[in-house]
């Protein structure tokens, strides 16, 4: 097995973040009820047709340019003709011959150092309508809804490796994409796909092994897993003697499987031709320009503003700007109280705690900054301890409270006046008269058991700082 | 005196002086229709109803000053490839033989806002694939001048409605010919814009880059009064050229002095008949006497062009066609699985011809071919329009004969599809370089039957084109000479 290699490309389609789709006005949210969100147009009725959405054009460009691409200033889109229910013109409107972006490449850092990431082109098409199945009426029903909704297809190199190599890559790829706001790349959804293209070889060897394609991975899990099964098979396949059969295979993740879906051999004949209903699009270094010019500020960039304008250390700059959303969000609350080292610490510890408890992707959440800083305004006013914090933030994480209401709902102020403080010192000490004693006598890690009965009989809501002086006060007070 | 008769812009000043309601002339027209439409067969579907209904709306909005255009109140036939909202377009095939478009085409709409009254959806060959019209599935269209012979095609229906008086003017699609051969065929003046001056939003596709709405009216006039309310840009039509609105009516004043006419001396060889082209020299002849100069020129690429259009119309018609499978609308064949739902719905829904231009289509793209056939036919579309170009560096329009011969018998061209190919010779260089034509009568041949030179203009050249053809018709009147009702006459004049 050693004497191996894995050669692996990857066909990545990502749903754009358009308002509407790429050749008509209807809008591309997802969800709705089925064959709501379509006109005549997405449907293919005879007579309509396609006017492409500028967009489209920006956010494909756009992508083409943070992954080092070269933009096709004349570029055409292509029909690529197949009949299939889910595909109501029976051709999908996509590009083939003048693809927008070519030989572009991203750098990926792994265990074993960094490497470039070729990309060989990047092309924009019309997503497919969805077929659903009805087991009552043993029918199949379609859904036009997905019909139109803007796609590019992002294909690279064939230049990874290993599992690392490609989880890197498209880790790499999803937070460009996310930075650019070009796709919320949810994988789950179906906006960020990706399709293997892999084949095993002797090392050193100079041609390629025959490969194959892999789809239907919904998480980069599921994918580590297809890639160590699909090498894993086709190696056992070329060390027995047999052959790797060039095909499309299905992934089953349950099963922890693949299986042929259709051999390439015998794969349809698209008969691309260029699609006559859209004149050529002519991309002019202007408009190359404008799109570069209104580029956000990628990961990198950040990264170092961070460590630069907030003081923060690398390695939290690194975990704060891991996501978009992770990102916005520290922005966002620092914007609001002004506390970078504060908001950092929340948003890595107790976030990211959260979010492995909760399995969900930092992008999924639904924290709001105004929230997180007027938590932040609560502590440092001494209104609520840390403990209290902590309580009310997982709450603010897991149903979005208000902070300040539910604080006064559940009781959880501080109490800061010094008498009440007082009195439940004394109260503890006339309860625990034994323990006053030991301490006088010596045992002064009964201190400590005073601290603490003291904030029990305060239910946490007290500041431990102070609580602490006020116990060392009141044991002075016993001495004398 | 029967209003039919008169022309479209004609029948617009009677009604704006009042001395005809629009409400009398749609009736006038629905009446003619149902007496003459039993013999011709122009129409799939006519709008009796709806067109009085509209006839009283127009009335009114003539007088509040809404509709204002010369073809305000005119009964106008469309072809039936041209979605109209709320009425079955069909494009004369079994597939769509019930398809009701929620949307109007672009041109339908702008006849709406000119005040025109849609009268009725005309006959055409089955998807505009034909030169005869015979391919309809609602059965042939007969020309006027002689019921035994074809009208043409594909847009014989309406060439035919407006050549019996069952229209004013017709809307038609050009794709090789389809508006210019039968206004040949039925002794009427038909236009093919430059491609993109008329939007084709709602023009159900034959072959995308090649397919142009145009008018079909009794003269050169009306052409260019129908032809200025349907141009102009449409955002929804990629395709679409900028310029917002195109002024047609003012080149008809002009004379043509000086004008230079280009005659391709290929287009007058062996397989042209001789009254074709006797008529045509002598159009010639005239334009030359009203100040034209006019020369001979050769042009090499015209043998090319019949094979690259067939190849560019059928590829990009076998992939148009590909959404009837009776999945979503139109005519279904009752089976449950999906591949034989295909087979069966396709085999059963499209007409012989529609099924020959599908398959030779889908072959030229197949793999393996694509670079011998289709990619070959673009190369030559590319030259073809190079030779235009060269020959307007000299020429500001071109002449030659429409068609090579007069109306043939029905049921004839069909037997021999590739002869039928052939008679597209003069017309679909035309469409492969996107440029305009006009097509008028000039003569009768030795059966009484109609002759139409084509003009043919630059890019966007259409006023060079209506111009010269006005200057033609003024001097050689046909409609004055000949008509449908004493052609026996005409026969034993000639
Ligand atoms: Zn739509």
């Amino acid at each position: 097995m050693k004497s191996y290699e894995t050669v692996i490309g990857l066909e990545v389609h990502v749903e754009l973040a358009t308002k509407t789709k790429i050749f008509c006005g209807c809008t591309t949210q997802f969800g709705g009820l089925p064959n709501t969100h379509c006109c005549p147009i997405c449907m293919g009725l005879p007579g309509t047709l396609p006017v492409l959405n500028k967009k489209v054009v920006e956010f494909a460009v756009a992508t083409g340019l943070a992954t080092n691409c070269k933009i096709t200033r004349h570029c055409k889109f292509d029909r690529k003709n197949y009949f299939y229910p889910d595909l109501p013109k029976a051709y999908q409107i996509s590009q083939l011959y003048y693809p927008i972006c070519r030989d572009g490449g991203i750098e990926i850092e792994t265990t074993a150092g960094k490497k470039v990431i070729g990309i060989h082109e990047i092309h924009m098409e019309e997503d497919a309508g969805k077929l659903i199945h009805d087991p009552l009426e043993n029918c199949t029903l379609v859904d036009y809804n997905r019909c139109g909704v803007p796609l590019i297809e992002i294909v690279s190199e064939p230049d990874m490796r290993s599992v690392d190599e490609v989880i890197a890559y498209l880790e790499k790829l999803r937070l460009i994409l996310q930075y650019l706001g070009v796709s919320d790349c949810k994988m789950q959804e179906g906006s960020f796909r990706a399709d293997i293209n892999l084949s095993v070889r002797k090392i050193g060897a100079e041609e390629f092994g025959t490969r194959t394609e892999m789809k239907n991975m919904n998480s980069f899990k599921a994918i580590a897993r297809a890639i160590e099964a699909e090498q894993k098979r086709q190696i056992e396949l070329v060390c027995c003697g047999g052959s790797v059969v060039q095909e499309t295979r299905r992934w089953d993740d349950g099963r922890n499987t693949s299986f042929a879906m259709r051999s390439k051999e015998d794969a349809k004949d698209y008969r691309y031709f260029p699609e006559p209903d859209l004149a050529a699009l002519e991309i002019s270094e202007e408009w190359i320009a404008e799109i570069k010019a209104r580029e956000p500020e990628l990961r990198e960039a950040k990264m170092l503003r961070y460590e630069k304008e907030y003081k923060i250390p690398e390695y939290d700059a690194k975990i704060l700007t891991s996501s978009k959303k992770m990102a916005d969000l520290f922005e966002e609350t620092v914007e609001i109280c002004g506390r970078p080292k504060e908001v950092s610490n929340w948003l890595m510890v107790e976030t990211m705690r959260l979010l492995r408890e909760t399995g969900m992707d930092a992008e999924e959440l639904l924290l709001k900054p105004e929230k997180l800083a007027v938590l932040i305004e609560l502590i440092d006013s001494g209104k609520i301890n840390r403990t209290v914090a902590k309580e009310v933030f997982e709450k603010i994480f897991r149903e979005d409270i208000d902070p300040e209401l539910y604080i006064k709902e559940k009781g959880l102020l501080m109490v800061q006046d010094d008498r009440l403080l007082k009195e439940a010192v004394e109260r503890v000490f006339e309860r625990n008269k034994q323990s006053v004693a030991d301490f006088l006598g010596g045992k002064e890690r009964v201190f400590g058991f005073l601290v603490g009965q003291t904030m029990k009989e305060l239910k946490g809501k007290a500041d431990p700082g102070k609580v602490n002086a006020l116990v060392k006060e009141a044991l002075q007070n016993h001495i004398r | 005196m029967d209003l039919t008769n008169l022309a479209a812009i004609e029948l617009g000043r009677w009604i704006k002086k009042g001395e005809v309601s629009v409400r009398e002339a749609v009736a006038a027209q629905l009446a003619a229709i149902k007496e003459k439409d039993k013999i011709y067969h122009c129409y799939i579907t006519v709008l009796e109803e709806e067109a009085l209904v509209r006839a009283d709306e127009v009335q009114e909005g003539i007088r509040s000053g809404k509709y204002t255009s010369p073809i305000a109140g005119v009964p106008i036939a469309v072809k039936d490839n041209i979605c109209t909202r709320g009425v079955r377009t069909t494009c004369a095939s079994k597939i769509l033989e019930n398809f009701v478009p929620p949307y109007s085409a672009a041109v339908v709409e702008k006849l709406w806002q000119a005040g025109a009254v849609l009268i009725g959806k005309a006959n055409m060959d089955e998807f505009a694939m034909g030169s005869t019209t015979e391919t309809s599935y609602f059965g042939a269209t007969k020309n006027p001048w002689d019921i035994s012979r074809i009208p043409g095609g594909s847009s014989g229906g309406a060439a035919a409605a407006v050549a019996a008086g069952e229209a004013y003017a017709a809307i038609g699609s050009d794709t090789g010919g389809s508006v210019r051969q039968p206004s040949a065929h039925c002794g009427v003046t038909g236009i093919k814009p430059t491609y993109g001056v008329v939007s084709r939003y709602g023009l159900i596709a034959y072959a995308s880059s090649l397919d142009q709405i145009g008018p079909i009216a009794r003269n050169v006039s009306d052409c260019a009064a129908v032809l200025e309310v349907i141009s102009g840009n449409d955002n929804r039509d990629s395709t679409s050229a900028p310029q917002r609105q195109y002024h047609y009516q003012e080149a008809i004043k002009n004379g043509i002095k000086g004008m230079k006419i280009g005659i391709p001396a290929d287009y007058f060889s062996d397989g042209l008949d001789k009254n074709v082209r006797d008529s045509v020299l002598f159009a010639a002849q005239l334009l030359r006497e009203k100040g034209a100069v006019v020369e001979e020129f050769k042009q090499k690429t015209a043998e090319y062009a019949i094979p690259a259009y067939y190849v560019i119309a059928c590829a990009e018609a076998s992939s148009n066609l590909s959404r009837y499978d009776g999945v979503k609308y139109g005519y279904r064949a009752p089976e449950k699985d999906l591949g034989e739902l295909y087979k069966r719905t396709r085999s059963e829904g499209f007409g012989e011809e529609a099924k020959r231009r599908i398959m030779v289509g889908t072959f030229v793209l197949s793999s393996g071919y694509y670079e011998a056939y289709y990619n070959k036919a673009l190369k030559v579309r590319a030259v073809i329009k190079k030779e235009f170009e060269n020959a307007f560096s000299n020429y500001d329009i071109l002449l030659g004969p429409t068609a090579p011969t007069t109306a043939p018998k029905l049921g004839e061209s069909l037997q021999d599809p590739l002869k039928m190919y052939l008679g597209d010779i003069y017309t679909v260089a035309v469409n492969l370089a996107g440029l305009p034509a006009i097509s008028v009568p000039c003569g009768l041949d030795q059966n009484g039957l109609p002759i139409g030179m084509q003009l043919i203009g630059r890019p966007f050249g259409e006023s060079d084109i209506i111009r010269a053809a006005y200057n033609f018709e003024q001097a050689y009147r046909f409609s004055a000479r000949y008509n449908i009702q004493n052609k026996k006459e005409h026969i034993e004049n000639i």
